[in-house]
């Protein structure tokens, strides 16, 4: 498999950032990651994933979708839009890999969001192999492996190399523009590491969690359960969790009065905030059981009886370590779960 | 003290002295603990909790439980009784429905200090005499108590219990040299334009989630003006980093004077935002112009910017002057 030495990443770094902008998981001064901008000097993290997720760079928390400039009886209609760069997401973990093929599944269909199109048709997304998962991890709950991860390129690390598999069109002309600076290399090492990593996960508190028991055929059984009341009455109402999510996809469109004409943009929406689909008659949910429970009928319910069985959660873990009260998504499942 | 906890706590429930309590709940791991009603013994036996991890603030929840049926028992840390306290001077709680039990404070514990050493995959923690003996799944691993300490009991004002109607271990004091102000006088000591881009890259770090006002004591406003979907703007919305500004800003001078420095904000925050600074800066402000007030240390005072005296508070304008010293 072609590879690079990783003492040499900065120069592989510098290549791909050449061409394209490249962006990468660093470590702030707080400790915690987030995707940066490459530069000379950043560094990759070490930590397993970002605060933030990877789904900002196609479905960003705020953009304009449109102006409208007044002048007399004149409006004119402009698109902000401007010319869209490509660019390269590195070191995307198999769980954020997979939250993209959830909101493809949002965004890509009939009518086609041409915002998330675009961003999409530019990036091109390498992932990185899990070696080292933590606690919080339960994406092999839903059938993700962190030791073969999607995305246009995936790469692995051995400890002394990082070594490249393109998995589209996208990642075998990425590997390409960098294949002056790639070897072959022997793979043995790294199998033994996946099992390694494969035999970790096993040991994990969540290593069975199991989400069989969920899906669209127990709606009302869940809908109705009386658990919702004991499960919501600690949290706060905070958006903290919908916004570290990477499959959270709900948005909110609203226009803004400049004084000469309007600009509508559309930002992230939480089902957690008490304007959550709030409409002109009012709003359908007026508690935050109401809203606490549409947050998990949608990932576990709602979206596998629209989308052939797939749940909306990919178990990355972020809701687990970032809510203010530590309740979570995996609380939910044990206490509901109906067998 | 655990155990005695649970023990006085179902006492309690069996004579119908309280008929719920509110605690801390055991999660999946060694320190996700969530605030939780118990309302039997089974319950308080099988998942109250009361460790190096509960730190969350009970307090707020007591707006909406003492408005219910019967009374509830709740456990506070010295800190949680500010809140407790300045919340009943604020007509919020109702102080008849709840029986509170003073217990120890912290220090406590924050898990993101664990792991941003790289002690990950987590399955427990043991603190023996000052060291975290840590088991993961990756082996052993140690590390000095002292460096995974909660932001918000790093500088701790106080191990005095300002309401309790029982009191569970022995009573602190109030601790004058806390260094409390001490990052906010460094902060200070920046030129405005050092301070200013301090601000704006520690603000810009803001994901609008709302988890500091919402879990905050100060914060209980029914219906926040930042919620209000006729203001022109949205609060969701990561417009640019001016607005992120604004809204903790004027947040902060909003809970100015009531503000008891509980720390909640800073600790909830997902991006680590050291949002107590800027209410420490207020508390510091208003002792050094009205003289030391500390929020929730009684029920009955009147707040420094509420309580205007012509005579004796300074003018504006000395204000000013004193402020560009």
């Amino acid at each position: 498999m072609l590879m690079i030495s990783l003492d040499r990443l900065d120069e592989l770094f510098a290549a791909v950032a050449a061409k394209q902008t490249l962006y990468l998981p660093a470590d702030r001064e707080d400790g915690q990651a987030e995707y940066r901008r490459w530069e000379d000097g950043v560094k990759l993290s070490s930590r397993l994933n970002t605060v933030r997720s990877a789904k900002d760079f196609f479905f960003p928390q705020t953009e304009d979708l449109v102006e409208f400039k007044m002048e007399g009886k004149n409006i004119e209609v402009i698109d902000p839009r401007k010319e869209s760069e490509d660019f390269v997401v590195f070191g995307v973990r198999a769980c954020d890999a997979r939250s993209f093929t959830i909101l493809d599944k949002v965004y890509l269909v009939e009518p086609v969001d041409s915002y998330y199109k675009t961003r999409r048709d530019h990036g091109t997304v390498v992932t990185m192999a899990c070696t080292r998962p933590e606690e919080t991890c339960f994406c092999r709950t839903f059938g993700i492996d962190p030791t073969a991860p999607e995305g246009d390129c995936a790469c692995w690390s051995d400890g002394e190399s990082l070594f490249f598999r393109a998995n589209t069109e996208k990642g075998e002309k990425f590997v390409d523009s960098i294949s002056s600076l790639l070897d072959e290399g022997d793979t043995e090492k790294l199998e033994k590491i996946n099992e390694r990593t494969r035999d970790v996960l096993s040991k994990m508190p969540l290593a069975n969690l199991s989400a069989e028991n969920f899906g669209g055929d127990k709606l009302n059984e869940y809908f109705n359960s009386d658990k919702w009341g004991e499960l919501s009455e600690a949290c706060l109402g905070c958006g903290t969790c919908t916004f570290v999510c990477p499959t959270c996809q709900c948005y909110d469109i609203r226009d803004f009065d400049t004084g000469h004409g309007i600009k509508r943009f559309r930002c992230w929406d939480s089902c957690m905030y008490s304007d959550f689909t709030k409409m002109a008659h009012g709003n359908p949910r007026l508690t935050q059981l109401e809203r606490f429970r549409q947050r998990f009928m949608h990932k576990l319910v709602y979206f596998p009886a629209n989308n052939n069985g797939e749940f909306g959660c990919v178990g990355c873990g972020r809701c687990l370590s970032k809510c203010p009260i530590s309740m979570n998504i995996v609380k939910v499942m044990k206490a509901l779960e109906v067998k | 003290m655990q155990e005695a906890m649970i023990n006085r706590a179902k006492e309690l429930m069996a004579d119908g002295t309280v008929s719920r309590v509110i605690g801390w709940k055991r999660g999946e791991f060694a320190y996700d603990i969530t605030p939780a009603v118990f309302e039997t013994a089974e319950e308080i036996d099988s998942d109250f909790v009361c460790d190096d991890f509960t730190a969350a603030n009970v307090s707020k929840y007591l707006i909406k439980e003492s408005r219910k049926e019967g009374r509830i028992l709740a456990f506070l840390k010295p800190c949680d009784t500010y809140s407790f306290n300045q919340l009943i001077k604020e007509h919020r709680i109702i102080r008849e429905n709840v029986y509170v039990i003073g217990i120890p404070g912290g220090p406590k514990l924050d898990a993101e200090k664990l792991k941003a050493r790289g002690i990950t995959g987590i399955l427990g923690v043991r603190n023996e005499k000052g060291t975290l003996h840590i088991d993961t799944v990756y082996g052993e691993e140690t590390m000095p108590m002292f460096e995974a300490i909660l932001g918000k009991c790093e500088n701790c004002k106080s191990t005095k219990h300002v309401v309790y109607d029982e009191l569970m271990g022995e009573e602190g004091e109030v601790i004058a040299d806390s260094g409390r102000f001490d990052r906010v006088a460094e902060l200070e000591n920046m030129t405005a334009q050092q301070r200013f881009e301090f601000w704006r890259e520690q603000l810009s770090k803001c994901i609008r989630c709302n988890a500091c006002r919402n879990v905050c004591p100060a914060c209980s406003c029914e219906n926040c003006v930042f919620d209000n979907p006729d203001s022109g703007i949205s609060n969701k919305a990561a417009a640019d980093s001016f607005e992120e500004n604004n809204f903790h800003i004027i947040r902060a001078f909003h809970v100015a004077g009531r503000c008891t420095d509980c720390g909640e904000c800073s600790r909830v925050c997902p991006q680590n935002i050291p949002l107590h600074l800027l209410n420490r800066k207020f508390i510091k402000d208003i002792n050094e112009l009205y003289g030391e007030y500390q929020a929730g240390e009684d029920t009955t005072s009147r707040a420094p910017l509420t309580n205007y005296n012509a005579d004796e508070d300074c003018e504006p304008s000395i204000v000013h002057e004193r402020g560009a010293e």
